[in-house]
Protein backbone atom coordinates (compact mmCIF):
# COMPACT_ATOMS: atom_id res chain seq x y z
CA UNK A 1 0.00 0.00 0.00
CA UNK A 2 2.03 2.80 -1.21
CA UNK A 3 1.21 6.47 -0.98
CA UNK A 4 -1.42 6.06 1.67
CA UNK A 5 -0.19 9.04 3.65
CA UNK A 6 -0.71 12.68 2.73
CA UNK A 7 1.30 15.17 4.72
CA UNK A 8 1.26 18.94 5.06
CA UNK A 9 4.01 20.36 7.22
CA UNK A 10 4.47 24.05 7.89
CA UNK A 11 6.80 25.90 10.19
CA UNK A 12 6.01 29.21 11.87
CA UNK A 13 8.49 30.83 14.28
CA UNK A 14 10.23 27.55 15.06
CA UNK A 15 7.08 25.53 15.67
CA UNK A 16 6.15 23.02 13.01
CA UNK A 17 2.54 22.05 12.49
CA UNK A 18 2.08 18.69 10.87
CA UNK A 19 -1.19 17.57 9.40
CA UNK A 20 -1.60 14.17 7.87
CA UNK A 21 -4.32 12.10 6.31
CA UNK A 22 -3.93 8.35 6.05
CA UNK A 23 -5.97 6.25 3.66
CA UNK A 24 -7.12 3.28 5.70
CA UNK A 25 -10.44 1.46 6.26
CA UNK A 26 -10.10 1.32 10.07
CA UNK A 27 -12.47 -1.63 10.56
CA UNK A 28 -13.17 -2.29 14.23
CA UNK A 29 -13.97 -5.96 13.82
CA UNK A 30 -17.37 -5.56 15.49
CA UNK A 31 -19.25 -4.23 12.45
CA UNK A 32 -21.41 -6.54 10.37
CA UNK A 33 -21.64 -6.73 6.62
CA UNK A 34 -25.20 -5.65 5.81
CA UNK A 35 -25.61 -8.15 2.96
CA UNK A 36 -24.16 -11.31 4.45
CA UNK A 37 -24.63 -10.61 8.17
CA UNK A 38 -21.07 -11.70 8.81
CA UNK A 39 -18.59 -9.77 10.88
CA UNK A 40 -16.13 -7.71 8.89
CA UNK A 41 -12.66 -8.67 10.14
CA UNK A 42 -10.78 -6.03 12.10
CA UNK A 43 -8.26 -3.99 10.19
CA UNK A 44 -7.07 -0.85 11.86
CA UNK A 45 -3.87 1.09 12.35
CA UNK A 46 -2.23 0.27 15.64
CA UNK A 47 0.83 2.46 15.64
CA UNK A 48 1.78 5.72 13.99
CA UNK A 49 5.23 7.20 14.37
CA UNK A 50 6.76 10.49 13.32
CA UNK A 51 10.44 11.22 13.27
CA UNK A 52 12.27 14.49 12.79
CA UNK A 53 16.06 14.53 12.48
CA UNK A 54 16.32 10.93 13.70
CA UNK A 55 14.36 11.68 16.87
CA UNK A 56 10.87 10.47 17.58
CA UNK A 57 8.45 13.38 17.94
CA UNK A 58 5.26 11.39 18.14
CA UNK A 59 4.44 7.77 18.74
CA UNK A 60 0.73 7.03 18.72
CA UNK A 61 -1.12 3.85 19.54
CA UNK A 62 -4.59 3.64 18.08
CA UNK A 63 -7.57 1.40 18.60
CA UNK A 64 -10.39 0.65 16.19
CA UNK A 65 -12.31 3.72 17.36
CA UNK A 66 -10.25 6.15 15.33
CA UNK A 67 -12.23 7.27 12.27
CA UNK A 68 -11.87 5.79 8.81
CA UNK A 69 -9.17 7.52 6.76
CA UNK A 70 -7.70 9.01 9.93
CA UNK A 71 -6.66 12.61 10.25
CA UNK A 72 -3.91 13.57 12.66
CA UNK A 73 -2.40 16.91 13.49
CA UNK A 74 0.32 17.80 15.98
CA UNK A 75 2.98 20.44 16.62
CA UNK A 76 6.61 20.35 17.64
CA UNK A 77 9.32 22.93 18.15
CA UNK A 78 12.92 23.02 16.93
CA UNK A 79 12.10 22.60 13.25
CA UNK A 80 13.11 24.74 10.33
CA UNK A 81 11.99 25.09 6.78
CA UNK A 82 13.44 22.40 4.52
CA UNK A 83 13.71 19.78 7.27
CA UNK A 84 12.46 16.31 6.50
CA UNK A 85 9.97 14.45 8.62
CA UNK A 86 9.16 10.79 8.36
CA UNK A 87 5.75 9.35 9.14
CA UNK A 88 4.95 5.65 9.27
CA UNK A 89 2.11 3.40 10.35
CA UNK A 90 1.52 -0.29 11.06
CA UNK A 91 -1.88 -1.97 11.23
CA UNK A 92 -3.06 -5.11 13.03
CA UNK A 93 -2.55 -7.22 9.88
CA UNK A 94 1.10 -6.28 9.76
CA UNK A 95 0.72 -3.96 6.79
CA UNK A 96 2.65 -0.75 6.95
CA UNK A 97 3.56 2.33 5.02
CA UNK A 98 5.96 5.21 5.47
CA UNK A 99 6.48 8.52 3.82
CA UNK A 100 8.80 11.47 4.01
CA UNK A 101 7.83 15.10 3.68
CA UNK A 102 9.64 18.41 3.64
CA UNK A 103 8.58 21.09 6.07
CA UNK A 104 7.58 24.27 4.27
CA UNK B 1 16.81 -9.26 7.31
CA UNK B 2 16.32 -11.91 4.64
CA UNK B 3 13.07 -12.93 2.99
CA UNK B 4 12.57 -16.22 4.82
CA UNK B 5 12.85 -14.50 8.09
CA UNK B 6 10.25 -11.97 7.05
CA UNK B 7 7.80 -14.67 6.03
CA UNK B 8 8.39 -16.40 9.32
CA UNK B 9 7.59 -13.19 11.14
CA UNK B 10 4.35 -12.77 9.28
CA UNK B 11 3.48 -16.33 10.26
CA UNK B 12 4.03 -15.58 13.91
CA UNK B 13 1.83 -12.56 13.54
CA UNK B 14 -1.15 -14.67 12.64
CA UNK B 15 -0.33 -17.20 15.33
CA UNK B 16 -0.65 -15.12 18.43
CA UNK B 17 -0.73 -11.88 20.26
CA UNK B 18 2.77 -12.18 21.67
CA UNK B 19 4.16 -12.69 18.19
CA UNK B 20 2.08 -9.79 17.01
CA UNK B 21 3.71 -7.36 19.40
CA UNK B 22 7.21 -8.49 18.47
CA UNK B 23 6.77 -8.56 14.72
CA UNK B 24 4.95 -5.23 14.68
CA UNK B 25 8.13 -3.76 16.13
CA UNK B 26 10.43 -5.54 13.69
CA UNK B 27 8.43 -4.89 10.57
CA UNK B 28 8.51 -1.16 11.07
CA UNK B 29 11.51 0.27 9.33
CA UNK B 30 13.78 2.40 11.48
CA UNK B 31 11.06 3.62 13.78
CA UNK B 32 11.39 2.99 17.48
CA UNK B 33 8.03 1.75 18.59
CA UNK B 34 6.62 0.51 21.82
CA UNK B 35 4.57 -2.66 21.72
CA UNK B 36 0.91 -2.01 21.12
CA UNK B 37 -0.84 -2.28 24.50
CA UNK B 38 -3.46 -4.88 23.63
CA UNK B 39 -4.85 -5.08 27.16
CA UNK B 40 -5.49 -1.33 27.24
CA UNK B 41 -7.37 -1.28 23.95
CA UNK B 42 -9.44 -4.36 24.75
CA UNK B 43 -10.41 -3.23 28.24
CA UNK B 44 -14.15 -2.77 28.64
CA UNK B 45 -14.09 0.10 31.15
CA UNK B 46 -12.11 3.30 31.55
CA UNK B 47 -10.30 2.41 34.78
CA UNK B 48 -8.83 -0.85 33.57
CA UNK B 49 -7.92 0.72 30.22
CA UNK B 50 -6.03 3.48 31.99
CA UNK B 51 -4.30 1.04 34.33
CA UNK B 52 -3.14 -1.06 31.40
CA UNK B 53 -1.96 1.90 29.33
CA UNK B 54 -0.58 4.33 31.89
CA UNK B 55 -0.14 2.25 35.03
CA UNK B 56 -2.69 4.12 37.10
CA UNK B 57 -6.33 5.13 36.94
CA UNK B 58 -6.28 8.02 39.40
CA UNK B 59 -6.32 11.20 37.35
CA UNK B 60 -7.02 14.63 38.81
CA UNK B 61 -9.13 17.15 36.93
CA UNK B 62 -7.14 19.93 35.34
CA UNK B 63 -8.23 23.15 33.73
CA UNK B 64 -4.94 23.28 31.85
CA UNK B 65 -6.19 20.75 29.34
CA UNK B 66 -8.44 22.15 26.68
CA UNK B 67 -10.65 19.68 24.86
CA UNK B 68 -12.36 20.90 21.75
CA UNK B 69 -15.14 18.64 20.56
CA UNK B 70 -18.55 19.34 19.05
CA UNK B 71 -21.56 19.61 21.42
CA UNK B 72 -23.58 17.60 18.97
CA UNK B 73 -22.06 15.24 16.44
CA UNK B 74 -24.42 14.39 13.64
CA UNK B 75 -22.24 11.57 12.42
CA UNK B 76 -20.77 9.42 15.16
CA UNK B 77 -18.28 7.91 12.71
CA UNK B 78 -16.36 11.17 12.41
CA UNK B 79 -16.10 13.25 15.57
CA UNK B 80 -13.31 15.81 15.40
CA UNK B 81 -11.34 16.09 18.65
CA UNK B 82 -8.66 18.66 19.44
CA UNK B 83 -6.68 18.50 22.66
CA UNK B 84 -4.38 21.25 23.88
CA UNK B 85 -2.45 20.67 27.09
CA UNK B 86 -0.54 23.55 28.65
CA UNK B 87 0.80 21.38 31.46
CA UNK B 88 4.59 21.56 31.24
CA UNK B 89 6.30 18.28 30.51
CA UNK B 90 3.30 16.64 28.91
CA UNK B 91 4.45 13.11 28.07
CA UNK B 92 1.37 11.51 26.67
CA UNK B 93 -2.20 12.27 25.69
CA UNK B 94 -4.88 9.57 25.73
CA UNK B 95 -8.39 9.83 24.34
CA UNK B 96 -11.12 7.61 25.74
CA UNK B 97 -14.83 7.27 25.06
CA UNK B 98 -16.38 5.57 28.14
CA UNK B 99 -19.55 4.43 26.36
CA UNK B 100 -17.84 2.81 23.41
CA UNK B 101 -17.49 -0.96 23.73
CA UNK B 102 -13.76 -0.54 24.09
CA UNK B 103 -13.20 2.90 25.64
CA UNK B 104 -9.49 3.35 24.81
CA UNK B 105 -9.44 5.14 21.48
CA UNK B 106 -5.96 6.51 21.02
CA UNK B 107 -2.82 7.11 22.97
CA UNK B 108 -0.17 9.59 21.83
CA UNK B 109 3.35 9.54 23.26
CA UNK B 110 4.98 12.89 22.71
CA UNK B 111 8.67 13.50 22.11
CA UNK B 112 10.69 16.03 24.10
CA UNK B 113 10.08 18.88 21.65
CA UNK B 114 6.50 18.02 20.84
CA UNK B 115 3.88 20.46 22.03
CA UNK B 116 0.85 19.33 23.98
CA UNK B 117 -1.40 19.50 20.98
CA UNK B 118 -3.22 16.72 19.16
CA UNK B 119 -6.04 16.91 16.67
CA UNK B 120 -7.73 13.86 15.25
CA UNK B 121 -11.09 12.29 14.42
CA UNK B 122 -12.72 9.45 16.32
CA UNK B 123 -15.77 7.20 16.19
CA UNK B 124 -18.51 7.28 18.83
CA UNK B 125 -21.27 4.69 19.09
CA UNK B 126 -23.66 6.86 21.10
CA UNK B 127 -23.87 10.00 23.21
CA UNK B 128 -21.02 9.89 25.70
CA UNK B 129 -18.39 11.89 27.47
CA UNK B 130 -15.04 12.15 25.75
CA UNK B 131 -12.30 11.78 28.35
CA UNK B 132 -8.79 13.04 27.78
CA UNK B 133 -6.01 11.94 30.10
CA UNK B 134 -2.66 13.71 30.05
CA UNK B 135 0.43 12.26 31.66
CA UNK B 136 2.94 14.82 32.88
CA UNK B 137 5.76 14.33 35.36
CA UNK B 138 4.47 10.88 36.28
CA UNK B 139 1.02 12.21 37.23
CA UNK B 140 -2.26 11.93 35.41
CA UNK B 141 -4.57 14.81 34.65
CA UNK B 142 -7.88 14.61 32.93
CA UNK B 143 -10.73 16.57 31.48
CA UNK B 144 -13.94 15.55 29.77
CA UNK B 145 -16.72 16.86 27.60
CA UNK B 146 -20.04 15.39 26.61
CA UNK B 147 -20.71 14.90 22.92
CA UNK B 148 -24.25 14.15 21.82
CA UNK B 149 -24.41 11.75 18.94
CA UNK B 150 -27.56 11.92 16.87
CA UNK B 151 -28.40 8.81 14.94
CA UNK B 152 -30.74 8.90 11.97
CA UNK B 153 -30.00 12.50 11.14
CA UNK B 154 -33.22 13.96 12.65
CA UNK B 155 -31.44 15.99 15.29
CA UNK B 156 -31.65 14.84 18.90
Amino acid sequence: MAKSIKVRAKVKSGVATIKCLINHPMETGIRKDKKTGKLIPAKFIQEVACEHGGKSVLNAQWGGAVSKNPFLSFKFSGAKSGDTIKISWVDNKGESDATEAKIK
Amino acid sequence: MNNNRRILLKGTLAAGAAGMAISAGLLTPKAVMAAWPKAAFEAKDVDSALKAALGSASASDSSKIKLKAPDIAENGAVVPITVTSSISGTESISILVPKNGMPMTANFNLGANTEGYISTRIKMGKTSDVVVVVKAGGKLFSTKKQVKVTIGGCGG
